[in-house]
């Protein structure tokens, strides 16, 4: 029995047992115990698994003796979501902070594959939260709202017949996270002989696929009559309404068909009472201490695991969680330094990219510069000839106009035209004044035309080379 | 306000129920859980039995037991094995009066702790008294305490250790010291300047309750004075024993805990494990040529004050100041001394930033 074995325990540690030789007082330790907690309030987290319209939330009302929530869920949701909500009930001088989590949608999809998904992932990250919270450095593990689900009940649709596939898919996988207790639910459309032999198949079913569904204790003498007698009930048949008859004398919930009456709290009806009295009246601590020792302990060994510690080194000595920590910081800050200097390369190979690019880009402008300039300089070179030229014809052509000039007035004296052609042609090209020798002075006007046109080129150009040249 | 609890069957069903008796089982016993009358509840419609998982609590931990650890400190002579023999009414320390004379006085301060398992009422309870022999014995005394402060640390790391391993015992053992009884010698002066720095320096790791020994040696004026003054200097020195005005919960703990604060502690303690009769009873206390001290008359000495104090009303609440606070200082300030145990995630980082 457990006294004897926490006895041999302790003696086991050295310790001799002592004789009390009067009342020191100590027994009042539990009812300490019990006050502080009382004074704290309780937690405890249901979460309900079930095909729309099963009975969750009549079920749940049901055994709260409350109207929690009314919202009814349409069967169209493209995938499975949980909805929690908490709520605080008192009893006494009893807190108890209740947070129910339904699934909506479970069963609906045409394609239920990912179902159980959601449900595995919100139990976890719950274990999560509290792993977290207790691997802080400042924590307060005392006052935290433990939102860890304690017990999963599994509503089952009364086929009669056996656990739909979807049933024993989500059992598997919930199985090792949390006390999954099964349901059979709206038992009403089953009649008595079938609801026995629909849960002897249902048992055998869970059996032979090795699910573990949460088996009340009997470890402690004063319940485990009871708890043993309750889990050859399993699962559950229960009804849930909360519209109230009068029966006899009394109000009591029922559900009311033309063949007769339903009556939810009568035990030859259905296991509603059982139901609420495993769950909430004998086993509620248990459920916890489960979800806690058992469960959650799990979740954190795989997790610290997966994070790669370990409890004994490479040869087998015990590694304390301390060096296995330092060790992953060196390796973390070794990362973070790896990651700096990668990062310092590749800043610096980006820079030399850009200044090389900027080089070249330098380089080609330079190149266009020093081409522009040359191009310049020879087109004011040719600019500079021709001017020179022009210059060179003016200044000849002048010449000649003021040696006309001269010869004319002397022609006027003397003989005519010729000589004065004979100037004036020197003036011009020697093949040119050939020509002109024979030419009249009329032709002096198209001549002059010629020079004058060419005398409006040069100074053309001179304009055009001046302005070039500003 | 009705409820249906189990066995109440209406007698419409009365033939209904002999047909389907191979179903249904026979009625059974209720179970044992205490039928508490509807109370005061704002929206609940019936009793449902929430309440009764304060039962399965208390079965719960008596399943499991108790542990408590606690440190008697003073110097020689001045009667703490007496005092805890008295306490637990047994045998619990070897008390040092039959020491051999020739025995050494340790020349550092020791740390003895001896277990033992006693069981009241159903509740069984490992009981660890932790003897600090060799305190304020020698000659020069200083940092004498710091022994003491260094097995108190152990302690607090051997829990650690077990806590941060990755598969975790059901129960770590707890050897963490609950309760450190400080004892003061009743010179009826003030503290002694060896009292002022243990307590200034121990307040902060571990529950101190000071009690003033062998205080059948005051009048009782001179008793109050001693009190007050030694009051006054605790408090002028910045020490905070148990219990802690920071910890009040409540006003309702306020309240109490300041009434004790102000006007018990430090307890005037008298102990003794001999038996004398008086008045035809058969009563602890101290035999004199002037008449018998009943330890356990609150006329006489405090000594019932403090066991009520330590054993019977906070004994839980010494346990859960040693682990949600001095605990929980020691684990904080020794992760952020080792760079953290931060969670290995995307806060990591976060985590590894602030302790850099």
């Amino acid at each position: 029995m457990a006294s004897s074995e926490v006895a041999r325990q302790l003696q086991n540690d050295n310790c001799r047992p002592l004789s009390l030789s009067g009342h020191v007082g100590f027994d009042s330790l539990p009812d300490q115990l019990v006050n502080k907690s009382v004074n704290q309030g309780f937690c405890f987290n249901i979460l309900c698994i079930g095909e729309t319209g099963i009975g969750k939330s009549t079920l749940i009302d049901t055994l709260f003796n409350t109207s929690f929530d009314d919202r009814v869920s349409t069967h169209f949701q493209p995938n499975v979501r949980l909805r929690a909500q908490t709520y605080e009930l008192q009893e006494s001088n009893v807190r108890l902070k209740l947070t129910i989590v339904n699934t909506v949608g479970f069963g609906d999809q045409i394609n239920k594959e990912d179902s159980y998904q959601p449900i595995v992932d919100y139990i976890d990250a719950q274990f999560e939260a509290y792993l977290q919270e207790e691997l802080k450095i400042k924590r307060s593990l005392y006052n935290y709202h433990d939102t860890r689900i304690h017990v999963c009940l599994y509503f089952i649709s009364p086929t009669g017949h056996s656990l739909k596939t979807l049933d024993l898919l989500t059992m598997k996988n919930l199985d090792s996270k949390v006390n999954i207790i099964p349901v059979i639910a709206k038992a009403d459309t089953i009649s008595k002989t079938e609801l026995q032999k629909f849960k002897i198949k249902l048992m055998s079913e869970l059996v032979s696929n090795g699910v573990q569904i949460y088996q009340f204790p009997t470890d402690d003498e004063t319940i485990s009559k009871i708890n043993a007698t309750m889990n050859g009930h399993l699962p559950f048949a229960v009804v849930g309404s909360m519209e109230e008859m009068k029966i006899g004398n009394k109000m009591v919930k029922a559900r009311q068909y033309p063949w007769g009456i339903v009556q939810v709290e009568n035990e030859n009806h259905c296991d509603f009472v059982k139901l609420r009295e495993m769950l909430i009246c004998t086993n509620m601590e248990d459920l916890r201490e489960q979800t806690h020792a058992r469960h959650y302990e799990l979740y954190r060994r795989c997790k610290l695991e997966e994070m790669g510690f370990r409890d004994t080194g490479p040869e087998n000595k015990p590694v304390s969680l301390q060096e296995t920590y330092e060790a992953k910081r060196h390796e973390f800050f070794g990362e973070l330094q790896r990651k700096e200097e990668e990062m310092r390369q590749m800043f610096v190979q980006r820079v030399k990219e850009k200044e090389a690019i900027l080089k070249e880009a330098e380089r080609e402008l330079q190149a266009k510069f020093e081409h522009l300039k040359r191009l310049h300089q020879e087109e004011r070179m040719k600019l500079e000839e021709k001017r020179k030229l022009l210059e060179d014809d003016m200044i000849a052509f002048n010449k000649r106009k003021a040696a006309t000039e001269l010869l004319q007035a002397q022609a006027f004296a003397s003989t005519p035209s010729v000589s004065l052609k004979k100037d004036k042609d020197r003036k011009k090209d020697p093949g040119f004044r050939l020509e002109l020798l024979c030419f009249d002075v009329r032709d002096h006007e198209i001549v002059n035309v010629q020079e004058q046109s060419e005398r409006e080129k040069l100074e053309r150009d001179r304009i055009s080379h001046r302005e070039f040249q500003k | 306000m009705t409820w249906i609890f189990g066995s109440t069957k209406g007698s419409a069903d009365n033939k209904i129920e002999a047909a389907m008796s191979e179903l249904v089982p026979e009625p059974r016993q209720k179970p044992a859980v205490p039928m508490k009358p509807v109370g005061i509840n704002s929206n609940l419609l019936g009793y449902i039995g929430i309440d009764t998982i304060i039962e399965q609590m208390r079965k719960k931990t008596m399943k499991t037991g108790f542990d408590f650890n606690i440190m008697v400190v003073g110097q020689s002579g001045l009667g703490k094995s007496t005092l805890v023999n008295t306490l637990f009414k047994s045998q619990v320390s070897r008390k040092s009066s039959g020491w051999n004379r020739e025995e050494k006085i340790p020349k550092t301060v020791e740390i003895k702790a001896i277990g033992h398992v006693i069981e009241e009422g159903g509740v069984k309870m490992k009981l660890t008294v932790i003897d600090t022999p060799g305190f304020g014995d020698q000659i020069n005394n200083e940092n004498c305490w710091e022994p003491i402060e260094k097995y108190i640390n152990e302690q607090y790391e051997k829990f650690l250790k077990e806590e941060v391993n990755i598969a975790r015992k059901k129960r770590i053992p707890d050897t963490r010291v609950h309760c450190c009884l400080y004892f003061i010698s009743p010179t009826g002066h003030s503290l002694r300047p060896l009292d002022l720095e243990f307590m200034k320096h121990l307040s902060k790791v571990v529950n101190i309750i000071p009690v003033i020994a062998k205080a059948d040696t005051m009048t009782l004026e001179e008793k109050t004075e001693f009190k007050q003054r030694v009051r006054k200097e605790l408090e002028v020195n910045g020490i905070e024993f148990y219990p802690q005005k920071e910890f009040d919960e409540d006003l309702e703990d306020k309240t109490e805990n300041d009434k004790i604060r102000q006007e018990s502690m430090p307890f005037a303690v008298v102990g003794s494990d001999k038996e004398y009769q008086v008045n035809g009873k058969r009563i602890l206390g101290r035999k004199t040529p002037w008449g018998v001290i009943e330890v356990e008359n609150l006329n006489h000495c405090e000594f019932a004050l403090l066991r009520d104090f330590v054993i019977r009303t906070h004994l839980q609440d010494l346990k859960e100041v040693t682990h949600n606070i001095h605990y929980e200082t020691y684990r904080a300030k020794r992760l952020n001394d080792n760079g953290g145990l931060p969670p290995v995630t995307a806060e990591t980082e976060e985590n590894h930033e602030s302790n850099l």
